[in-house]
């Protein structure tokens, strides 16, 4: 197996005097000094092993992951909100060497001893008796559902990684006049992409822990001139709510969206928004389990193409295999996406001794999403392939009734269910009965399958996805 | 209902806190003040008021108190 060591990531000395990262209180750090603090890192650190990182957005958190990557320590990157408990169970199975964390940490484990200190994060030495070994092209470990403290990790290769941000850093046209900022936790593959991309071509991350509905955000997002953001369909929602096309916002030149299907309304309005702007809205595609991107749609083509992810990213390829895993020829013709590309990711971990497993994949992918293409080869997301359900022996796809119910009463909602019963979530209790016989009315199906039921809040991961098992504990039959 | 009442129902309501604690209330103290929240928050007073809110509005609007002061200077709402 080749080990990819000698291939560094980033090239830092190309773009020494570019500013690399800026904070909202104004500290920076010029690609020179970023290098440097993170060999100041990695010595603490020693040699190759397995680091906790408990992200945040900010310096000391992005230091940390750019200093472990580049210095082939392997980093677990895990929300700094994790639950304690959660995380507690997540140390016991993967026993890290050390944890890197937000200073704070320093009375969650008073008895680990501190290694390293910079910018607010503390490296602190666990003593577990174990210490699993790490096949050599392991880069990182990334969840694949965020806030659930699942222990299944998706393995990335320092291969993977260079891939997938060199790709994206093509079909963005990224430079280093570029300033994202930053949206999306760096836990989250998505966002953690545009860190990768973006310090790939020697731009400026703007770093904050601010949310959009913050004064203070848009305060950052003005005075540093920020470039571009990112945001999964809940982003956008909150934004047209918010009247951001409103917003007068001369330095963004770039939206791109992911995580999800946004709305065909909220797409077209975005794209016509950008179009006529002088902006680009960039819908993508893509998964942990492939990086980060496989798919974008070009933005040229986002206001005629609404409603697609679009195109294999460069280097990659896509194609549909039916129930019998036959390749679909056939537009318009429903079958489960297939990836092909270097940005495919090793496998899964679930325990320590996984940490060993080399590829499991061999650049390949099934998605488990279903799609279909048009007559020009763009794709579009239709379901997933386990979010269906059997009513009265017809297939229900689940996405497509929360789409269905979203576009006619432009209300979050979210389904679930077992064979038979169907489970419409909604968060206002008056419109319960609408809801439910709206989607009989359309599915033509008895309204006894359905059930309506008003919940405070559709509960979702810190990326803004829907947490569909949370919702299992309404199920009444 | 007077225009108090009101505002301290639309907190109650969206965020679903005791209406004794409303008072002194800032973004992000309790979970349900996130960003969903807020946006909940802002379309139950806009609602509640029949307004609507500009965006630095929304984006200013960062605790119980600053609340009333924009409804107050921005939208003729007397408390």
């Amino acid at each position: 197996m080749e080990c990819n060591f000698k291939t560094p990531i980033w090239d830092f000395k190309k773009y020494e005097s570019n500013i690399a990262v800026r904070d909202e209180s104004g500290c920076v750090l010029t690609y020179r000094q970023l290098d440097e603090e993170c060999r100041k890192l990695a010595d603490a650190v020693g040699s190759r092993c397995l680091v906790v990182s408990l992200c945040e957005n900010s310096i000391g958190s992005l230091m940390g992951y750019v200093g472990f990557l580049s210095h082939h320590i392997v980093p677990v990157m895990l929300s700094s909100q994790l639950e304690q408990e959660l995380l507690a169970k997540l140390l016991n199975i993967y026993c890290p060497t050390y944890l890197w964390a937000p200073t704070r940490y320093k009375d969650v484990y008073k008895s680990a001893r501190c290694a390293y200190q910079a910018y607010d994060y503390i490296l602190l030495k666990l003593d577990y008796a174990k210490e699993y070994m790490l096949h050599n092209d392991l880069g990182l470990l990334l969840t694949t559902s965020g806030s659930t403290g699942s222990p299944k990790f998706v393995r990335q290769s320092y291969g993977n990684i260079l891939d997938n941000a060199r790709s994206i850093a093509e079909y963005l046209d990224l430079n280093e006049e570029e300033r994202p900022i930053t949206t999306l936790p760096m836990n989250y593959t998505y966002g953690l992409s545009i860190i990768n991309s973006h310090l790939l071509v020697g731009a400026t991350i703007l770093i904050t822990n601010k949310a959009l509905v913050q004064k203070e955000f848009w305060k950052f997002f003005r005075e540093a001139g920020a470039t571009s953001f990112g945001g999964v369909p809940y982003t956008y929602e909150m934004l047209d709510k918010m009247r951001f096309l409103g917003m007068d916002l001369p330095s963004l030149l770039t939206m791109t969206q992911a995580g999800g299907k946004l709305t065909p309304e909220l797409h077209e309005k975005f794209a016509r928004y950008a179009q006529e702007n002088g902006k680009r809205f960039v819908v993508m595609y893509g998964q942990c389990e492939a990086t980060a991107r496989m798919g974008y749609l070009p933005p040229e083509k986002a206001v005629e193409k609404k409603g697609s992810m679009g195109i294999a990213i460069p280097g990659g390829t896509f194609h549909l295999v039916d129930g019998e895993g036959k390749g679909i020829t056939e537009p318009f013709t429903t079958g489960e996406l297939v990836y092909e590309g270097k940005n495919v990711t090793l496998g899964y971990a679930e325990c320590g001794e996984d940490l060993m497993k080399g590829d499991e994949r061999h650049g390949i992918l099934q998605t488990g999403d279903m799609a279909q293409f048009d007559t020009d080869g763009y794709y579009y997301i239709i379901g997933r392939k386990k979010r269906f359900l059997k009513i009265y022996g017809n297939r229900v796809n689940l996405d497509e009734v929360e789409r269905l119910i979203k576009a006619k009463f432009e209300m979050e909602v979210a389904s679930g269910g077992v064979d038979d019963h169907l489970y419409l979530f909604v968060t206002v209790e008056s419109m319960k009965d609408a809801v439910k016989r709206y989607t009989a009315e359309k599915t033509g199906l008895n309204p006894a399958a359905f059930h309506a039921v008003a919940i405070k809040e559709i509960p979702k991961n810190d990326a803004g996805k829907i947490q569909y098992r949370e919702l299992e504990k309404y199920y009444d039959r | 209902m007077t225009n108090i009442e009101k505002y301290k129902n639309a907190f109650v309501e969206a965020l679903e806190v005791n209406i004794d604690f409303v008072e002194g209330l800032k973004y992000q103290a309790i979970p349900e003040w996130d960003s969903v929240g807020h946006m909940t928050l802002v379309a139950t007073i806009e609602e509640a008021f029949d307004i609507m809110m500009d965006t630095d509005d929304i984006i200013d609007f960062s605790s119980y108190e600053k609340g009333k002061e924009i409804l107050e200077a921005n939208y003729g709402v007397q408390f």
